[in-house]
């Protein structure tokens, strides 16, 4: 007899010996979570699909744009009719006056520098921020050393907001850009680093064990089979640390810095310039919006086997 | 021996050497397994039936290398059994795919371990696959397949990279009966044309006559081999054998073995509960039923 499993088989042997029962229990395959509605058939144009896809978004568009409505409505009469009920709209800038003012910022290039300035930010800040605690989590929620040597000092460290190591980053780091990236880092690193430990401590002992007996190295391991079953939780902490890094970034901007989307909208509150507050803020919650839908659609390209699963039914 | 072992397939013997294994300190001390000797010889199925709790999949966790020996040696070919190793395949009761990977992929980690190129592991993977009746699935992620379809793909990456024994954990425990008999079926054919051994765990008694050379009987509390029987049953085996005189022979002889040592488990319990008069009761039919 031959030693052990041999992988050059013979094919048509192969084919012989398990034919049948291999047939007879090959259910047909169930393609993923294609939810095509009822309407769409596979024979459709694509104009056709989209024109049946808007049709069955319609009703949603149709109560988001009355929802929008409404609030852009009540701005407007309250900032016309100068509303003063201990909410005072006397010194709001009307949608007008603001639509005006975003006309004109269109063409200015300080302000794109101040939107490009503050992405910058965020991108080094949270980058750093998913590096290290990505790679920090995986070792402490892996190594019972590497969690007594490192955990006890970032529980410490934890519950201080990164606002409040504006004044702290400013001593410690030689310029005032360094110390805004800083803060900002500081904002994303926990929550990403919480989840990535939650995601390791939570891998199905299962896996690991199968992955020992398939012949798998340490850094195989931690690499090839922690850090895929780690990655749902490690997305979560991805999207909780962007919110955070951008809450962070404003504020660290308003206080201490120079350029930035933050510290435009402060500026022009010092400016007496009122219209241009509202556009910082609609610039920063559309930024943010961004961002977040970015790591998204991230988890989305990295994590297909979510989307995949039947019938659509995420965990 | 009930088969004769062929001396040109020298490697995947399992020796397990009066093994214990002991969980908990003082009060709480477990001994899940007590003095238990066995073996597995090259090229054997050997099967070990107990009910459940007799600490049967812990003796398999320490072939494996998951669990360390409290005293007595698990070996394999002489070296001990001490760490988990490609050697050795397992199959698990719940299905242990990685959900990231593609069934093919799946295939191809132990490969991929091993250093092998991406074309060669990914060929090597297709044949195993095609083996199976799996090609068709082969970039399918675990969670589109059925159960019995995972299960298989189980068995199959456990065989890619050419162990010597594989170690199986009541691997069908958790299909439906037509499945599990499909799936005896393909295991049987794959077992014979990769002539291994094998060391399978189960709870049911026509499973291990159906696939077994030797079946052991474990008992519970303490978990102690009680017997070991060999099953002379000629092979291809199929279906019809299960009215052949000598397979209700074997099946008497397994069912009033377990019978007994279900009733002793569950005895305590029906005791406890003030339920003794049931325990008398229930005749070896009976719980036979609930194993």
């Amino acid at each position: 007899m031959h030693p052990a499993t041999r992988l050059n088989l013979d094919a048509d042997r192969a084919g012989g010996v398990t034919e049948g029962p291999a047939l007879a229990l090959a259910p047909k395959p169930r393609m993923g979570a294609q939810a095509v509605s009822p309407l769409a058939r596979p024979s459709m144009g694509p104009a056709r699909r989209i024109a049946v896809w808007l049709w069955g978004a319609l009703p949603h568009v149709l109560t988001a744009t009355l929802s929008i409505g409404l609030f852009v409505a009540f701005w407007y009469f309250a900032t016309k009719y100068k509303l003063d009920f201990y909410i005072r709209f006397t010194n709001i800038p009307s949608p007008g006056e603001v639509l005006d003012n975003a006309s004109r910022l269109v063409n200015n290039e300080k302000f794109y520098n101040n939107m490009y300035v503050s992405l910058r930010r965020i991108l080094l800040g949270f980058g750093i921020a998913t590096v290290s605690g990505v790679v920090l989590g995986l070792l402490i929620g892996q190594y019972r050393w590497m969690k007594a040597l490192l955990f006890p000092v970032f529980e410490t460290l934890r519950p201080i907001p990164a606002i409040a190591w504006v004044p702290m980053a400013i001593m410690l780091w030689p310029t005032n850009e360094t110390s805004i990236v800083f803060i900002t880092f500081l904002g994303s690193f926990f929550p990403i680093l919480l989840n990535t430990i939650h995601g390791v401590n939570n891998v199905d002992t299962v896996l690991l064990r199968a992955a020992r007996c398939l012949g798998v190295s340490e850094y195989g391991l931690l690499r090839q089979v922690v850090l895929p079953a780690a990655l749902p939780h490690i997305f979560t902490g991805l999207a909780v640390g962007m919110g955070v890094a951008w809450v962070s970034l404003i504020a660290a901007e308003m206080i201490s810095g120079q350029y930035g989307i933050g510290y435009f909208t402060w500026e022009a509150y010092s400016l007496i310039e009122y219209a241009d507050i509202a556009i910082g803020m609609i610039v920063i919650g559309v930024l943010g919006l961004l961002c977040s839908g970015a790591i998204r659609l991230l988890g989305n390209m990295l994590m297909p086997w979510m989307a995949n699963s039947a019938n659509g039914e995420r965990k | 021996m009930s088969k004769p072992v062929e001396t040109t397939n020298a490697t995947g013997h399992i020796l397990v050497d009066h093994l214990s294994v002991r969980f908990g300190r003082n009060a709480s001390l477990v001994e899940a397994v007590s003095d238990v000797s066995m073996d597995v010889k090259p090229g054997e199925f050997v099967s070990i039936i107990g009910p459940s709790g007799c600490g049967k999949s812990t003796l398999l966790n320490v072939v494996a290398g998951f669990i360390q020996p409290s005293e007595g040696r698990v070996t394999m070919d002489g070296k001990p059994t001490d760490k988990p190793s490609a050697d050795r395949g397992v199959v698990f009761q719940q299905y242990s795919l990685f959900p990231w990977l593609s069934v093919r992929k799946n295939v191809e980690f132990g490969l991929k371990q091993k250093g092998m190129p991406q074309n060669q592991r990914e060929q090597a993977a297709r044949t195993l696959l095609g083996l199976a009746g799996l090609l068709a699935f082969e970039n399918h992620f675990p969670d589109q397949l059925s159960g019995g379809m995972k299960q298989r793909v189980g068995i199959v990456r456990a065989l890619a990279t050419s162990p010597q024994v594989l170690l199986m954990d009541e691997p069908f425990g958790a299909l439906d009966a037509q499945t599990r008999i499909v799936m005896q079926q393909i295991l049987t054919n794959m077992w014979q044309r990769f002539r291994i051994s094998v060391l399978f765990i189960t709870h049911d008694i026509d499973e291990c006559i159906f696939l077994s050379d030797r079946v052991y009987v474990m008992t519970a509390r303490p978990g102690l081999m009680k017997a070991e029987i060999p099953i002379t049953l000629p092979r291809p085996r199929t279906p019809d054998m299960a009215l052949s005189p000598e397979y209700l022979r074997i099946k008497q002889e397994l069912r009033a073995l377990i019978t007994e040592e279900s009733l002793k488990a569950m005895g305590g319990e029906l005791k406890d509960s003030g339920l003794e008069g049931f325990a008398i009761e229930v005749g070896p039919q009976g719980v036979v039923e609930l194993i």
